[in-house]
């Protein structure tokens, strides 16, 4: 039993603050559980560890029951193989970076452990720093021992718990970047806790959104955001859609990438990476205009043949969210409400989607 | 100077410090990390060698040990030799007397440890008792060295407890502090003046074996 597959959480407790949340999570996917800070999500990721126990829950990971309330069954937290990035990374102060990855090594035979501790500080660049104390390490070189200890467990599920919450800004994307690669490398089903929507954008796969201790919207990160479906985030955020495509084609002449995420193709300023890298991309609602015949002598690269699938208030009188299906995939458009009725927008109407290049947000 | 004195001081000081650190360890962990009612009650009763006079500790003993007490009983059935005024009696009361002294340090040491690295070690695969040797020892060693020179300084100068308990028997239970206490009733200061810069120079070392070994280890975070 290798322990893979999808993970199933089922959880609900009465004290000390009400909570009912059932989720499951794809092998190999990233799912984030997104939502305010106190609403719950971090007492999940510490019951999925065995560190938190209610009366009435499920955790199970391949078919196997880490938590059973039901049939009486606990595997204590150590036994169980998930690796915990805590959100102050819970480095500790007396061991060396060797020592800490050591330590969680146990499950290995003493021969393989060198080995293995050689690989791991590679995979998280860190070999010049082996010997060094968490005091004499920067915020960023923390965070990737913390996920490098996480890893030495050969976990089934990797559980972050606001990974980039301790971290400014300008690290936080690239420790972003490092982890989405991190994530290609070693394929592993990761649940990570987060309250930044740009985690979720850039990161995740599929989106569990707890409010109060309940789940009130779960899908993938690109359905969800292409319906505007997410609670908490209307009003707040600016709609745009979050999706993975890949590299189709490179034009080094004119610098520019060719994208494809099912129907939709789309050029965008150069993105690093063979035919076939899978890019995350977002393209905001605002960056999307509507036109009813195809213009001409405009700087613009993408001119999509869509339909249009409903007109929604848009969170101001004079603002409507255009909601669009260019193929099998979805986008949205913020117009005023003047555009819909002079351009007469309804409801299944072909419409043509003007994407600027610059305005797609690639992440790789 | 009393040189028989000074060797049963400091094998009562060493045998406390080696039979209460591992009993001190277990009870600061369980009041530093249980969840229990009456914790508060048991933390006074532990402080309480700290306020109550030693001569009314030292009665209460004495009353304990004595050989009519089932304790005092049992002991002198199994040894054949009465439990007060004895080197057992009195080692047994200097283990009460300390418990402050040695569980305070390493409660408050292990209960500076952040939770989270207590979680992390187990999410690491650290058996619980793998999590103590680990990781909660080594962070709490200043205060388990800190609680090891405070018992073993503390047992030498232990006056008013050791009177009452142990008496003044040559090399059964005639601590250094008690002979100098003789000496100056017998108006030899001399012997008396020179105990006790023994017992100053003693004390004066400990504190800074201690202060030594907390920097050693603050540095090495």
């Amino acid at each position: 039993m290798d322990g893979s597959g999808e993970l199933r959480v089922r959880l609900r407790q009465a004290a000390p603050f009400p909570m009912s949340v059932e989720f499951s999570a794809p092998h190999g996917s990233v799912t984030a559980l997104f939502g305010p800070s106190g609403s719950g999500k971090s007492t999940v990721l510490r019951a999925i560890a065995g560190l938190h126990r209610t009366d009435d829950a499920l955790v199970a990971c391949g078919g196997q029951h880490w938590t059973d309330t039901a049939a009486g069954a606990f595997l204590p937290a150590h036994r169980r193989p998930v690796g915990f990035v805590f959100q102050d990374y819970a480095l500790f102060p007396h061991l060396t970076v060797r020592e800490q990855l050591a330590l969680a090594l146990g499950h290995r035979p003493p021969g393989e452990r060198a080995a293995r501790i050689t690989t791991l500080l590679a995979l998280a660049r860190l070999e010049g720093l082996a010997a060094r104390k968490p005091a004499a390490l920067s915020g960023g070189e923390q965070q990737r021992v913390a996920l490098a200890r996480a890893l030495a467990r050969d976990p089934a599920v990797l559980l972050l718990d606001e990974p980039f919450a301790a971290v400014d800004w300008a690290l936080r994307e690239s420790l972003r970047h490092e982890l989405a690669a991190l994530q290609r490398q070693v394929s592993l089903t990761v649940v990570m806790v987060t309250h930044d929507f740009d985690d979720v954008a850039k990161l995740a796969s599929h989106l569990v959104v707890i409010e109060r201790g309940s789940v009130s919207a779960a899908g993938t990160v690109a359905d969800l955001t292409s319906r505007n479906a997410i609670p908490g985030l209307v009003g707040t955020r600016e709609p745009a859609v979050a999706l993975d495509a890949h590299v189709v084609a490179q034009d080094p002449a004119r610098r520019l990438t060719h994208l494809a995420a099912g129907a939709l193709r789309l050029e965008v300023p150069a993105v690093p990476g063979p035919v076939g890298t899978t890019v995350r991309i977002q393209i905001g609602a605002r960056e999307v205009i509507l036109a009813n015949r195809r213009p001409e002598g405009l700087s613009l690269h993408n001119i999509l043949d869509a339909r249009i699938l409903g007109v929604e208030p848009g969170g101001h009188d004079a603002l409507r969210l255009v909601h669009l299906a260019v193929g099998d995939a979805r986008l949205l458009s913020l117009v005023t409400a003047d555009a819909v009725r002079t351009l007469g927008l309804a409801r299944g109407a072909p419409v043509l989607a003007l994407v600027k290049a610059v305005a797609v947000e690639a992440f790789a | 100077m009393d040189w028989t004195a000074l060797t049963l001081s400091i094998r009562l000081g060493l045998l406390t410090v080696v039979l209460l650190l591992p009993l001190a360890f277990v009870l600061a962990r369980w009041l530093a990390f249980g969840r229990f009612r009456g914790r508060g009650f048991i933390e006074a009763l532990v402080a309480l060698p700290l306020i109550l006079p030693p001569t009314v500790l030292g009665f209460y003993l004495l009353v304990a040990f004595g050989r009519a007490s089932p304790l005092g009983r049992a002991f002198e059935a199994v040894l054949g030799h009465p439990l007060v005024f004895s080197f057992e009696g009195l080692l047994l009361a200097s283990l009460l007397v300390n418990l402050p002294f040695a569980v305070q340090p390493i409660q408050n040491a292990l209960a500076a440890i952040p939770p989270n690295l207590r979680d992390a070690a187990r999410c690491c695969g650290l058996s619980p008792l793998a999590a103590i040797r680990r990781v909660e020892l080594p962070l709490a060693l200043p205060g388990i060295a800190t609680a090891a020179v405070l018992t073993f300084a503390h047992t030498l100068g232990e006056f008013g407890v050791v009177l009452m308990v142990g008496g003044s028997i040559p090399g059964e239970t005639r601590t250094i502090a008690i002979a100098i206490y003789d000496r100056v009733q017998a108006f030899d200061e001399a012997s008396a003046g020179l105990m006790a810069l023994v017992l100053l120079t003693l004390s004066l070392a400990a504190l800074g074996v201690t202060n030594t070994l907390a920097r050693r280890v603050a540095h090495r975070h």
